[in-house]
């Protein structure tokens, strides 16, 4: 199975081979510099024209990178800084990971300009919100692309210090103390994952993952390591039961932030994990089980939490846990399960994610118009509130299909496919945690649906949303929906050459 | 030769109504009318080009990847056909009468985009080729139809909303569970491959059982057999055109034309007889055709009686494939055609005399047959018609149930059928004798609970002339039940092809 993550190809260490990965990790970066100093919301003709060319760079970049992976296989690339060596590499599944992170945070950047003029004002400290994301975008495909624990490490620190300063913007004391609690975990986690990489280094002398993965034997300094960076990793994924961080780290952060973090943030560290078991651990079936096992409780305490919520964004954050659990049950079917079962589940949980990552943007934006548009932010106030029928309730309701995994979402597709799975590896328990989560997903979307049919409820004052805050909600709605009638072309990706389940 | 164009552009007929309508302003009341009139005879159209390309042989099919081993598939066949062909038919009359229904309430852009949405996933569940895009539009009805049953939001519709949510969804997720399992089992199974099923040997005949008794249950919520119909009775407070389509041809008869097809199909009736499960079936049909009925008998308000007598009316179709035989297939099938046509009629009155008199007791109904005589006479084809009274429709059904009951050597069916018809009569005749023979405000006993004055007729023209069509195609699908294209000459052209391998 481990070479569906493409690690085992030949690095090339010719400067002028990286240059396209270069680009494709330095655009975010270069982007966010730009609108920092000619901010959209103000100067948008100048910084527009830049970002743009900007913008077709690194979209040209990635193609180019797409079509070397179609063409010839997994990439990979060594990139020596004096003593240094940093091991990238690029397959199918990379690209999906990295057009996702475009995707969503092109779409989350482009709703924040008219986000930050008419909710925020000129109050927080708004200039940073652009480098930061800038640095979360490149974090997060570092993380993606790389191939050694040293990266890994970088990718990690990186996202998570960007992660925190986003959340620190609005200045607000909740916000600090929120972001201060999360800085503390992200420390507590990157403590843990960094201990177990120094377990390995010290057993094995190596941190690439293609080497790690032929030399290193079971035995307790595995199982330690792996037990390590795991719980590191699962606290910062927000996985039960670590996951009591997640609601009030949105609940006051910025809503072009709470999507970011909650599309890719916590998929960041998903990720890691995935591979460090397939390549470390790959016949670890106990263990797995045992990360299922609080994946399926994840879903339902979340699922629970959600439904229980009495505030939008905190029914919205809860979701986010509930679904992190579905990962975590496809996650446990890849290990230990045989290559029939691991092929569906392999696919099942890409899906998921894709699915997920834009569900949960939209659901996100939607959830900030809907707030910002009648300043209630209680699911309560909302009663009434399809009476003018907000294009942000449809967003909302669209992207709330996937979630429950309702058909032709891509929630319903990725839903088909773990079924597939958890029935074929008889893993029954599964099923009946997919089928509750259904169920509450179903509860706590309906529940906020419900009040929004109240005919009787007094008028709400509206506030007009702009229309690119509405538009890019509906867009990455839209696109979670359809992503269960295209989920081939996703799929292909991951059946490119070197990566074919 | 192969025409894909022809069901994808039945069902974009009503799939892209829905954008238009819900970005037309709420007031634009014209062209909402003109879209929606144009849209559903564009559909007849449609069909009705089918249809007579089937007779001539053609053959329409449309299918695409999903995933690995699951496609989308659209495929035309007589049984499809007859689905919707129906569908289209009421529903270009029931959007008349929804029209008239509705003017000057709120929320009719809500209302009428959500409409049209779920004539779409009936189209769709008509033309699915396999359980996969089955199990798709089914689901998709259920989401649409929510609003429709919320429509009046006050606190009872927003419960009977809930109900309805809480039974379907639990029987599209069972539903989602048999057929994940069944596609373990054999992969995809087109709807006409019967032999798969059946060549699995007796090994398999344990499981099969099993899974066609999931699916059944999952079936079986919205086709309401007892004791999965507790939603029905609720969703009455629904308004009168959502009841109607509810009845005759969304929800209600969705789950009817699943088991069709699952026993048809998917197991074909010679396994499923094999199994042992046409037994079964009789039983359950039986049962709820009694309990359907004696509860009808107990209502006092119209609304509910009509709805406890389409639980009844609906297991005729589960009777009809529960015998063994064609004059049995015959009957289930031509009895879906029929029942839809019956029950939209009396709904349509139903609707008309809470409309113009504010009549929703059966005891207000006294002498409204010398108010409303155009709407009290479709009121008494309908009913006549439930009760099996030639020559209107029913009589062709209950006629057909017989024989295939002699034919299935299965004679205490005629039993249940002379007692149910004898129910029927004891809850429809003294409505009727109510109508027409005791004296009432019209002769100047009493008053009216709130009469109003709709139009120049005896209530308003988009209200009357859909209850005198479907009355009029009632009796005519019964008087000219020998001509080509009538509803019985379908069933047995579809009969035909189910019996000769």
């Amino acid at each position: 199975m481990i070479e569906w993550l493409g690690l085992h190809t030949a690095y090339s260490n010719q400067f002028s081979d990286s240059l396209l990965v270069l680009l494709v990790l330095m655009v975010p970066l270069l982007m966010g510099g730009v609108a920092a100093f000619w901010r959209p919301q103000r100067r948008w003709p100048v910084s527009f024209v830049i970002l743009m060319a900007l913008l077709t760079l690194g979209l040209l970049a990635l193609f180019l990178l797409a079509r070397q992976i179609l063409e010839h296989g997994s990439q990979a690339w060594l990139i020596e800084l004096g003593p240094l060596a940093l091991h990238w590499r690029a397959n199918g599944l990379t690209l999906l990971l990295l057009l996702l992170t475009q995707i969503v945070t092109l779409a989350s950047a482009a709703y924040a300009p008219a986000y930050l003029k008419s909710e925020v004002g000129r109050g927080g400290a708004q200039a940073w919100l652009w480098p930061l994301q800038g640095v979360l975008t490149t974090s997060l495909s570092l993380i993606w692309l790389a191939g050694d624990l040293l990266t890994l490490y970088i990718g990690l620190e990186l996202m998570g210090l960007a992660a925190v300063g986003l959340m620190l913007l609005p200045g607000r004391m909740e916000a600090l103390a929120a972001g201060m609690r999360y800085l503390l975990l992200a420390l507590v986690g990157s403590l843990a994952f960094l201990l177990g990489v120094a377990l390995l280094l010290g057993g094995w002398g190596r941190l690439d993952l293609a080497g790690l993965a032929m030399l290193a034997e079971p035995g307790p300094v595995l199982w330690v390591s792996v037990a390590l960076l795991s719980a590191g990793l699962l606290l910062k994924a927000a996985a039960f039961p670590l996951h009591a961080w997640l609601a009030p780290v949105h609940s006051s952060a910025w809503t072009p932030v709470s999507a970011l973090h909650a599309a890719l943030v916590v998929k960041g560290s998903f990720f890691i994990a995935v591979q460090l078991w397939v390549v470390l651990v790959p016949e670890a079936k106990a263990a797995a089980w045992l990360v299922g096992a609080m994946g399926g409780a994840a879903v339902l305490w979340g699922g629970v939490l959600a439904w229980r919520s009495v505030k939008l964004k905190d029914v919205v954050a809860w979701s986010t846990v509930s679904q992190l659990g579905y990962l975590l049950l496809g996650f446990s079917l890849l290990i230990g399960t045989g290559p029939t079962v691991a092929a569906v589940a392999w696919e099942g949980t890409w899906l998921q994610l894709a699915a997920h990552s834009l569900a949960k943007a939209g659901m996100f934006l939607a959830t900030g118009n809907l707030i910002f548009s009648t300043g209630e932010s209680h699911v309560k106030g909302l009663a009434g509130a399809s009476r003018r029928m907000p294009l942000s309730l449809l967003s909302f309701g669209i992207a709330s299909i996937s979630l429950i995994g309702l058909p032709p979402s891509g929630g319903f597709t990725a839903k088909w496919l773990l079924l597939h799975a958890a029935l074929e590896a008889g893993y029954l328990p599964w099923l009946a945690a997919l089928a509750l989560g259904t169920l509450l997903s179903a509860a706590y979307v309906f529940r906020v649906f419900r009040y929004s049919f109240v005919e009787d409820a007094e008028p709400l004052d509206y506030r007009r949303v702009p229309w690119s805050m509405e538009f890019f909600a509906m867009i990455l709605a839209l696109a979670s929906l359809l992503l269960g009638l295209v989920a081939e072309w996703p799929l292909l990706l991951l059946r490119a050459p070197g990566g074919e389940p | 030769m192969s025409q894909a164009w022809l069901p994808l552009a039945t069902l974009a007929t009503s799939l892209l109504v829905v954008p238009v309508i819900f970005s037309l302003p709420e007031g634009a009341w014209r062209v909402r009318t003109a879209l929606n009139l144009g849209a559903a005879l564009l559909k007849v159209l449609l069909v009705a080009m089918m249809v007579w390309g089937l007779y001539q042989g053609q053959s329409y099919q449309f299918s695409f990847t999903i995933v690995r081993g699951v496609n989308f598939l659209f495929q035309v066949d007589a049984l499809g056909l007859m689905f919707a062909g129906l569908s289209s038919l009421l529903w270009l009359a029931t959007t008349v009468y929804a029209i008239g229904y509705l003017e000057d309430s709120p929320n009719r852009k809500r209302f009428f985009g959500f409409f049209s949405l779920c004539v779409a996933s009936t189209v769709g569940i008509a033309l699915a080729g396999n359980l996969f895009t089955f199990l798709l539009f089914y689901e998709l009805l259920t989401l649409s139809t929510y609003p429709l049953v919320v429509h009046r939001g006050h606190a009872k519709a927003l419960d009977a909303g809930t109900t309805y949510l809480r039974y379907t969804l639990t029987g599209g997720l069972v539903l989602l569970f048999g057929v994940v399992a069944l596609h373990v089992m054999v992969g995809d199974v087109t709807f006409g491959e019967r032999e798969m099923l059946a060549d699995l040997g007796p090994d398999a005949h344990g499981l099969l059982t099993v899974l066609f008794l999931i699916m059944l249950l999952g079936l079986g919520v919205k086709a309401a057999l007892v004791p999965l119909h507790g939603w029905l009775p609720r969703a009455m407070v629904a308004p009168a055109p959502v009841s109607a389509l509810l009845h005759a041809v969304a929800v209600v008869k969705a789950g009817a034309f699943g088991i069709v097809r699952l026993v048809y199909d998917v197991y074909g009736i010679g396994l499923t007889y094999q199994l042992g499960l046409l037994t079964l079936l009789a039983v359950i049909a039986t049962v709820t055709i009694l309990y359907g009925s004696v509860r009808a008998l107990a209502q006092q308000e119209l609304k509910p009686r009509l709805a406890f007598s389409t639980i009844s009316q609906v297991s005729y179709i589960v009777l009809g494939i529960s015998l063994f035989g064609p004059f049995g297939t015959v009957a289930g099938l031509v009895h879906l055609m029929h029942q839809g046509l019956m029950k939209v009629t009396l709904f349509y009155c139903a609707g008309n005399y809470a409309e113009e008199l504010g009549i929703h007791r059966i005891d207000e109904l006294n002498g409204a047959g010398r108010r409303m005589p155009l709407t009290s006479i479709a009121f008494t084809v309908g009913a006549l018609g439930m009760i099996g009274l030639p020559p209107v429709a029913g009589f062709i059904s209950k006629w057909y149930l017989g024989m295939g009951a002699v034919q299935a050597n299965m004679q205490w069916a005629i039993v249940v059928l002379v007692a149910s018809s004898l129910l029927n009569a004891a809850y429809f005749l003294p409505v009727l004798y109510r109508l027409w023979f005791l004296r009432g405000p019209s002769h100047g006993v009493g008053e009216w609970p709130d009469e109003r004055h709709l139009g120049r007729l005896e209530t308003s023209g988009w209200l009357i002339w859909p209850a005198m069509a479907t009355a009029l195609f009632s009796l005519m699908a019964g008087l000219l039940a020998g001509v080509p294209f009538s509803p019985l000459d379908l069933a047995t052209f579809v009969t035909a092809e189910e019996y000769t391998p």
